[in-house]
């Protein structure tokens, strides 16, 4: 494991209800890296983005993320890394100003740095001051994903993050994720949408059954 | 798979053993004393013979609750959590659930015989109430599911806040039973005159039903291990078929 | 870089009020469903003098089978897109969530005891006064932080998953036994209720501060571990 390595999985074994959602993983990400992880329906995408979030338990092998033993730990490492996962964790009744504000305030972000994660979403006055359950379900992920900015997390995991958008908010996305990666961050996408992502990745896994088939 | 194969030896060990044989016959005495040799109460008759099941039975509930407690604590004080302390708290919590209820039920059927109500709002028959109910929630929690050190943190959580919480319910039983003057002349062992022999074969009652306790904890732990055990292997077998559908 | 706790309690307070000033569930939902209880009560017992004599008792009663619904309703607004999740995963201090939740929920039901009582005064002619008064504000405030602290935290623990929320009534129940008990007793000190002083209900606001102290330090220790999968 060298010094900049963000994520380190050795053999790494996930359960989900008794079932082995991940069944041994290998896998290294360094620093920077924008990372597609691919593979068919139920091969354990999510699991593999919640367990390095911390959120799942990893009960065998070995599982290192940002320096931190997620056998022993999962807590520490969450507040350096951001979770975007199937749900959006947002407020509906609040307006998207609202919940970015809360987030940031959670968080202990700037006014400044609130305000240029609504930007860098593309967010304006006038959608900003908009009920998150008005709203489609493009607009609701660029929101999640400024509460996400606004952490300013050194690994982001993005589990699915262009679905139900059209091809334009698929190319926010995409443009977010560049920015992310330029700006220092490291990121592992989930996704289904494979020549879209293989442009955005530098590289390629490849999960089956709840192992890394090959990596490219 | 092949656990299965190796044959079935019980959870018994030799000092097991033993002490379930002493429990066999402290409980013979305690039946014997307690149904023939023992005197009846002067203003009771033989409804006093229920004493014998009912106080150690209600002792038997409150040390299963000191238990439970104990142990949720010991798991998360210690550094490595071990899990033989959540096995011992979720063991001790089932074998107390049962003792609650057959002290509720004695002092119920007591009450019913001395007095002609089935319930009385006795503190110590009121908490124990509240005690079930607890550890039924307590129980309930157990099978929310998860990994086993999942399950262990969150009972040890709820174990200790029920440590917090029955005192204050009997407390507060204690001080709302004292506006009604007539609730201490109705606990039904206020005023039973002891000679020597019953208080033998109470104070040997708790001391069996404690032995047998212990005797059902212990094997009762044991046999979570064995659980916990072939979760394990069944874990080991789920992940092997797993690594051959990637080659399929 | 984590945030201290009184600002994300802050925050998280001011959300869930937000959230229901927007939303109107309590003053749309819940306090017509205990206004309709305690009428309900009246039906059931039939008895003028009955239920004066017991009418602290009722609006107690009425407060706890609301309480179910409000801490599922506090949560159930952090589970329907996740947001319990993303708090865990953004390492926010569970602490902080704790007081930020039981602020909100305090709030939420002293508006819905404040409306219980007045019903309580119109439909079972109950009166306060005087020294009364002074005794049933402590009494309310002491026991809804009570409420409060125990909603939020076993609260915490049965959202989400489905089949959990069932088990909230079963494992609040005997935790509020105590508030029931003593607040109900304080308040019919304070009605004059039977021939009681309100001398005699002192003690019980006392029991109900020691329990609101117990279990808001136990939640602040045990929340985190209670969300936690």
């Amino acid at each position: 494991m060298s010094a900049d390595s963000v994520i380190n999985f050795v053999d790494a074994v996930a359960v989900y209800n008794e079932y082995p959602a991940l069944a041994g993983v290998t896998l290294n990400v360094e620093r920077n890296e924008i990372v597609l992880l691919q593979g068919p329906n139920g091969a354990g995408k999510s699991t593999l983005l919640r367990a390095c979030a911390g959120l799942m338990p990893v009960i065998r092998g070995t599982a290192n993320v940002l320096g931190f033993d997620l056998t022993v730990d999962r807590e520490s490492v969450r507040e350096r890394v951001g979770l975007l996962g199937h749900q959006n964790g947002l407020f509906g009744e609040l307006t998207i100003a609202e919940n970015v504000s809360f987030w940031s305030t959670v968080v202990g972000a700037s006014p400044q740095e609130r305000t240029s994660a609504m930007e860098r979403m593309a967010i304006d006055g006038k959608l900003a001051s908009r009920r998150v359950s008005e709203l489609s379900a493009g607009q609701k992920r660029r929101c999640a994903l400024a509460c996400l900015v606004v952490r300013r997390a050194e690994l982001w995991l993005l589990d699915e993050p262009h679905a139900g958008l059209d091809a334009k908010g698929r190319d926010e996305i995409d443009r977010i994720v560049k920015e992310a990666a330029a700006s220092g961050a490291t990121v592992v996408v989930a996704s289904h949408e494979i020549e879209r992502a293989q442009q955005l990745a530098t590289r390629t896994v490849s999960l089956v059954a709840g192992q890394v088939r090959d990596s490219q | 798979m092949s656990t299965e194969a190796q044959t079935f030896k019980g959870v018994g060990t030799p000092a097991t053993r033993m002490y379930g044989l002493m429990a066999i016959v402290a409980l013979g005495w305690v039946l014997l004393g307690g149904l023939i040799f023992t005197p009846e109460d002067a203003v009771q008759g033989d409804a006093v013979r229920i004493m014998y099941v009912h106080v150690p039975t209600a002792w038997i509930a409150y040390l299963a609750f000191i238990v439970t407690g104990v142990a949720s604590a010991c798991w998360m004080i210690g550094r490595k959590h071990s899990l033989g302390f959540d096995r011992v708290a979720g063991a001790s919590a089932e074998v107390g659930v049962v003792f609650m209820a057959m002290t509720l039920l004695s002092g119920s059927l007591w009450g019913r015989i001395t007095w002609g109500t089935f319930w009385v709002w006795d503190p110590r028959l009121t908490t124990t109430a509240f005690m079930f109910v607890t550890y039924i929630g307590y129980l309930a929690v157990r099978g929310l599911g998860g990994t086993a050190q999942q399950r262990a943190r969150r009972s040890s959580v709820i174990a200790l806040l029920a440590v917090l919480e029955i005192p204050l319910v009997h407390f507060s039983v204690v001080m709302w039973r004292s506006l009604h003057q007539r609730a201490t002349v109705l606990s039904p062992d206020g005023d039973i005159k002891m000679d020597g022999l019953m208080l033998f074969t109470l104070l040997f009652g708790v001391f069996g039903f404690s032995v047998l306790f212990a005797w059902l904890v212990s094997h009762r732990q044991r046999i979570m291990a064995m659980q916990d055990a072939r979760q394990t292997s069944a874990l080991d077998v789920a992940v092997a078929e797993r690594l051959k559908e990637a080659q399929a | 870089m984590s945030m201290s706790v009184s600002r994300i309690a802050r925050a998280v307070a001011a959300k869930d009020l937000r959230i229901e000033l927007r939303s109107r569930v309590v003053s749309n939902q819940v306090l017509p469903f205990s206004g309709l209880v305690m009428i309900m009560f009246a039906f059931a017992l039939d008895n003028d003098d009955v239920l004066q004599r017991v009418a602290g008792g009722l609006v107690w009663l009425a407060t706890l089978f609301s309480l179910f619904i409000l801490v599922q309703r506090t949560f159930a607004v952090e589970t329907y897109d996740g947001a319990l999740d993303s708090l865990r995963v953004a390492g926010v201090n569970p602490q902080g969530i704790f007081i930020g939740k039981s602020v909100a929920l305090f709030v939420q039901l002293l508006v819905l005891e404040s409306v219980l009582f007045v019903a309580a005064v119109v439909l079972y002619r109950v009166n306060v006064n005087g020294s009364g008064v002074v005794l049933l504000v402590t009494c309310v405030l002491c026991a809804t932080a009570g409420l409060a602290f125990v909603g939020t935290l076993y609260g915490g623990l049965t959202a989400g998953a489905r089949g959990r929320e069932t088990l909230l009534p079963l494992l609040l129940l005997p935790v509020v036994a105590p508030v029931l008990i003593c607040a109900t007793r304080a308040t019919e000190s304070a009605f004059r209720s039977g021939g009681v002083t309100v001398g005699e209900g002192w003690p019980w606001v006392g029991v109900l501060a020691v329990f609101a102290a117990v279990f808001g330090l136990g939640g602040l220790l045990s929340f985190g571990s209670l969300i936690e999968e």
